[in-house]
């Protein structure tokens, strides 16, 4: 009810809109251009060749989950083979790219991501003419099945797929425009940053048009959005060719980053990845994707340099998620909104001194954890390289038994302390919305 | 010719019992808590894995009994203490939860017992050769797993049809609400069908482990297949993944020996193939080369006849 109440209180705002005064386009295009500004400085920032490599994996990552987010947060569809776009765009990006590098067609590199959302978008209708004719579970089932069926076939198809060693390319030796050879890796930041923004523009504009709605209605409820005049079909179908497109434009723009696309690009294990980045940040909102697309990738580079089993940890943050934040990060700190709104400064700084209290406990259980899989690890696998071992720059040795009972200790001790703590952030919760809730009947 | 066919089919009736074994499961979990558990292959591996490790201590025989007792707990536990919790999120946060517990146990399984392939032999009291059919020596171990998976299949048909336990679970997959009222307690009874789902796929884990390669991507091979299974046969239809199953065993059985491609049939009519571009190996790759693909073939070709599956009735 009261959704319905704010929307009319709105409506005025929006009829605002329709005649642009100079806030309201402010409004529209400000966080547009601040984006804009942000990756035009973060190199500028961020200065080692490591973190620039990792932004461009990142504005990759970025376009590639938003495109995942039409499915799964737009539309409804649960999809575990949308790397097959991904990949297929890259391969034919790399192979229009050899292409014209053999023929000497004047096209320049910017363009390239075009022939990848090209594909996509081809392959999108062909797979999606199949596949959207199911939603929901048997839905999920299909696009893994093509998902496989699209792998297995890699390794069938050499002479497209490259075989195991992939396709390569080279792109300093497409045509140069305004001097530009695209060598050095800040030149292809700029390409990625520039595609990806633009893919971002695009895909929030879609969201806000009435097909975007339409999207939303078969997602909530497809049979009333029948009712309503709309073929439930025809527009999954049609999120699910444009949201191959986008994950094309990603795959071309990542076969121009690493001059590579190989058979594991269009496999489960990238499907997985999209699905795990998108639904970490969050598929309710259209921040969610990007920042679990920023956080995944770091996570990704970071913890595989610190650790061998990254990927277990990996599973276990995104089972805590869906266990427990099933609307992801930024669900997480959309709840938080109404009492940024009320402006109760003060119950949110207990919240956040509830938080850190709760935080001490998940923090000590978080450790025994890392420990138990840690000597698991080693003693099981790497048992030939010793048994000691460096955590958090500890040394422990792990044949004995005194780091077991450790490890046993932190994880049930910080779980029982944990139990203990978390009634007095369910408190200050409770507070913190009484107080806003009263402040707005204040106003 | 003959012998190949006979071998073949009882080849591929073998292997299409054990996807059944596991079919079977996913069906009943599925068709009672409208969930697809994505980690359903995960527990035939852990069966394997089980299986390997108990019969290391104690002997082939004991793990075959204790293996699925001690994956179906897990299992149970899963339900239990994981899937219940997520309910409230919905159909999709069910299937992710499931999806993550895949990826995790996959982890988990290299963590332990490394990425390579264990040592899971077939025990010496079955490594005999059963009888020979036009020169080939067929294994006692396969008729075993043969046996096994029939005998689990009776048995299972009789629990659900003849005993009161296997009525009211039957009434709990249409009216859950009417059972709870009549006094049953339903969440008990997804609990024992989750656990005895996993339970059987562990079965299958454990006497197909010796048999096949028992290594940590055993689940992501077979996996996708068996889901092309329930979904080919009809989701939630527990005869259709029968015939899913002997149809993909079968198919699949038969594929491996056949060595022909395109150009060997155009060949045979006259016609020569277009050479080179990068499209070439259409033409010559062999039947036996892409049955890995021929169950996700198939799956696209029912979906665009049969949109519901063999057997499946209603819209999931």
């Amino acid at each position: 009810m009261s959704d319905v109440v704010s929307g009319v209180a709105k409506l005025p705002a929006r009829g605002a809109l329709s005649q642009p005064g100079a806030a309201a386009v402010a409004r529209l295009i400000g966080p547009w251009l601040a984006l804009a500004v942000a990756f035009a400085v973060l190199p500028a920032i961020v200065t080692s060749g490591s973190a620039l490599t990792m932004l461009s994996l990142m504005g990759i990552m970025i376009v590639f989950a938003l495109s995942y987010n039409m499915l799964l947060g737009e539309t409804g569809l649960l999809s575990f083979g949308h790397a097959v776009y991904y990949g297929l765009g890259g391969f034919l990006a790399v192979h229009a790219m050899n292409t014209i590098i053999h023929d000497a067609l004047p096209v320049p590199l910017p363009m390239i991501p075009l022939v990848g959302g090209f594909s996509g978008l081809l392959f999108g209708i062909i797979f999606g003419s199949v596949s959207t004719r199911r939603a929901g579970t048997a839905f999920a089932m299909i696009s893994l099945g093509l998902g496989e069926l699209v792998a297995s076939s890699s390794l069938i198809l050499r002479g497209f797929f490259g075989g195991e060693e992939g396709v390569s390319t080279n792109r300093t030796k497409l045509l140069h425009v305004f001097g530009l050879n695209f060598g050095p890796q800040i030149q292809v930041y700029y390409l990625i940053a520039g595609w990806c923004l633009l893919s971002m523009i695009a895909m929030y504009a879609l969201r806000r048009t009435p097909f975007g709605r339409m999207c939303n209605a078969v997602r909530e409820n497809a049979e009333r959005a029948q009712f309503v005049g709309y073929n439930p079909r025809t527009l999954r179908f049609i999120a699910f060719s444009i949201a191959g497109l986008f994950a094309g434009i990603a795959g071309g723009l990542a076969a121009i980053n690493f001059e590579l696309v190989n058979a594991s690009e269009v496999g489960a294990g990238q499907s997985g990845l999209v699905l795990f980045a998108a639904y970490i940040g969050g598929i309710g909102s259209f921040i969610g994707p990007v920042i679990g697309a920023v956080l995944v990738t770091w996570l990704e580079v970071m913890l595989s340099d610190v650790t061998d089993v990254w990927q277990l940890y990996f599973g276990l943050l995104f089972i805590g998620i869906v266990m427990f934040a099933p609307n992801g990060i930024a669900g997480l700190l959309i709840m938080h909104a109404p009492l940024w709104q009320a402006r109760a400064y003060g119950s949110m700084l207990r919240l956040a001194l509830a938080y850190l209290v709760a935080l001490g406990p998940a923090l000590v259980l978080l450790a025994g954890l890392i420990l138990l899989i840690e000597m698991t690890y080693h003693l099981s696998v790497k048992a030939t390289e010793g048994t000691t071992i460096s955590v958090f720059h500890v040394t422990v040795e792990a044949a004995s038994a005194i780091p077991w009972v450790v490890a046993a200790i932190l994880i049930a001790g910080g779980f029982w302390l944990f139990r203990m703590t978390w009634p007095v952030v369910g408190a200050a919760w409770h507070d913190a919305f009484a107080q806003a809730r009263g402040a707005g009947r204040a106003k | 010719m003959l012998e190949l066919v006979t071998i073949s089919t009882l080849n591929g009736v073998l292997y299409g019992m054990l996807l059944f074994l596991m079919a079977s499961g996913l069906t009943l979990i599925f068709s009672m808590m409208g969930v697809l558990n994505f980690a359903h292959a995960s527990f035939y591996m852990l069966g394997a894995f089980f299986g390997f490790q108990i019969s290391q201590i104690v002997g082939f025989w004991p793990a075959f009994i204790v293996a699925p007792v001690l994956v179906g707990g897990i299992g149970a536990l899963v339900e239990r203490y994981g899937l219940r919790n997520v309910h409230q999120h919905g159909p999709v946060a069910e299937l992710l939860f499931t999806f993550g517990l895949y990826f995790v146990i996959e982890e988990v399984v290299q963590m332990i017992w490394g990425k390579g392939p264990v040592d899971y032999r077939v025990p010496a009291s079955l490594d005999f050769s059963a009888f020979t059919a036009f020169s080939t020596n067929y294994p006692a171990y396969k008729m075993f797993e043969l046996l096994t998976a029939i005998a689990i299949f009776a048995v299972l048909l009789a629990v659900l049809t003849r005993t009161r336990v296997g009525l009211i679970i039957q009434a709990s997959l249409t009216h859950p609400h009417m059972v709870a009222m009549l006094g049953h307690n339903v969440p008990r009874v997804f609990m024992l069908v989750f656990g005895v789902g996993t339970g059987l796929a562990a079965v299958a884990g454990v006497i197909a482990g010796p048999a096949l390669v028992t290594q940590s991507n055993m689940a992501g091979l077979l996996g996708p297949i068996l889901f092309v299974v329930v979904v080919v046969g009809g989701l939630g239809s527990l005869s259709g993944a029968f015939l899913a199953s002997l149809l993909i065993g079968l198919v699949q059985t038969f594929a491996v020996s056949v060595n022909l491609s395109v150009a060997d049939v155009l060949g045979g009519i006259g016609v020569a193939p277009p050479a080179g571009g990068p499209l070439s190996d259409l033409w010559n790759v062999t039947v036996a080369q892409i049955a890995p693909i021929i169950p996700y073939l198939l799956l696209v070709l029912i979906l665009i006849f049969r949109p519901t599956g063999l057997m499946g009735t209603r819209e999931h």
